[in-house]
């Protein structure tokens, strides 16, 4: 007989994070983040994808490297962090590594909660802190050759407007 | 012995990604543990020079240049993140 799931179990959800090669589907992912959870009232996400231009030059392809072990612990961080601010029923960090093509994609962040506010804010929350604190380089193929991205002013700015 | 791991920009620059090293004598943080690595000369000196933006990380936490280094411990240095 199984035994009844009581609505709070299922309300707490949980916080999900991987990194690997291969490539997600956002769908596949999200229904199964939201399966059989009725306590779910709004799912955010977002996808951040390879473009063809940087710095205004062509980009042939990326290659994305990371700190294995410090990466997912600083990802776990940031998700303690964003439930600590909002109200959250699930987090899902995928982000990829190694070698990727314009139009591929390489991060997503999906946040669910009761209602819209908490998920929106947090899933910007995680972006921001993903880009200023998760240990990931980029390195881009150019006409010129290859080339390490730098870090952007713009980044730390968005980070810092959370504190 | 100290586990050093360079990423990224650094680990091609200063050829390795990774090294051990006895605990040097009179280091007892990263900043004093750095100033030691720059003694090497070269390409040492230049990447982790007080001006380049070079970050360290102590057993995987981000790190300051007051956070204390013992034995055993794994230092990373790596430059500014750039994934998302």
């Amino acid at each position: 007989m199984n035994e009844p799931v009581h609505p709070a179990a299922l309300a707490a959800g949980r916080t999900e994070i991987r990194v690997h090669e291969a490539d997600f589907d956002v769908g596949r992912e999200i229904a199964a983040l939201r399966a059989g959870n009725a306590g779910i009232g709004a799912v955010a996400s977002f996808i951040g994808v390879c473009r063809d231009l940087n710095d205004g030059d062509q980009v042939a392809e990326l290659v994305l490297e990371h700190y294995p072990g410090m990466t997912e612990k600083a990802l776990a961080k940031i998700a303690d962090e964003a439930r600590a601010r909002w109200d959250l029923i699930d987090i899902l960090i995928v982000h990829r590594v190694g070698r990727m093509l314009p139009t591929d994609q390489i991060v997503l962040v999906v946040v669910t909660s009761a209602h819209r506010g908490e998920s929106f804010a947090a899933c910007e929350f995680l972006m921001d802190y993903l880009k200023t604190q998760a240990p990931f380089w980029k390195k881009e193929q150019t006409p010129e050759g290859s080339r390490w991205v730098d870090a952007r002013a713009t980044d730390d700015a968005a980070a810092q407007r959370w504190n | 012995m100290l586990n050093i791991l360079y990423f990224a920009r650094l680990k091609e620059t200063l050829g390795q990604g990774a090294e051990r090293i006895d605990l040097p004598a009179g280091v007892t943080d990263v900043a004093g543990l750095t100033a030691w690595l720059r003694t090497r000369g070269g390409a040492w000196e230049q990447e982790l020079a007080a001006t380049r933006p070079v970050r360290v990380a102590v057993n995987q936490d981000m790190a300051r240049g007051d956070t204390r280094v013992n034995d055993g411990d794994e230092v990373a240095f790596f430059p500014p993140v750039t994934g998302g």
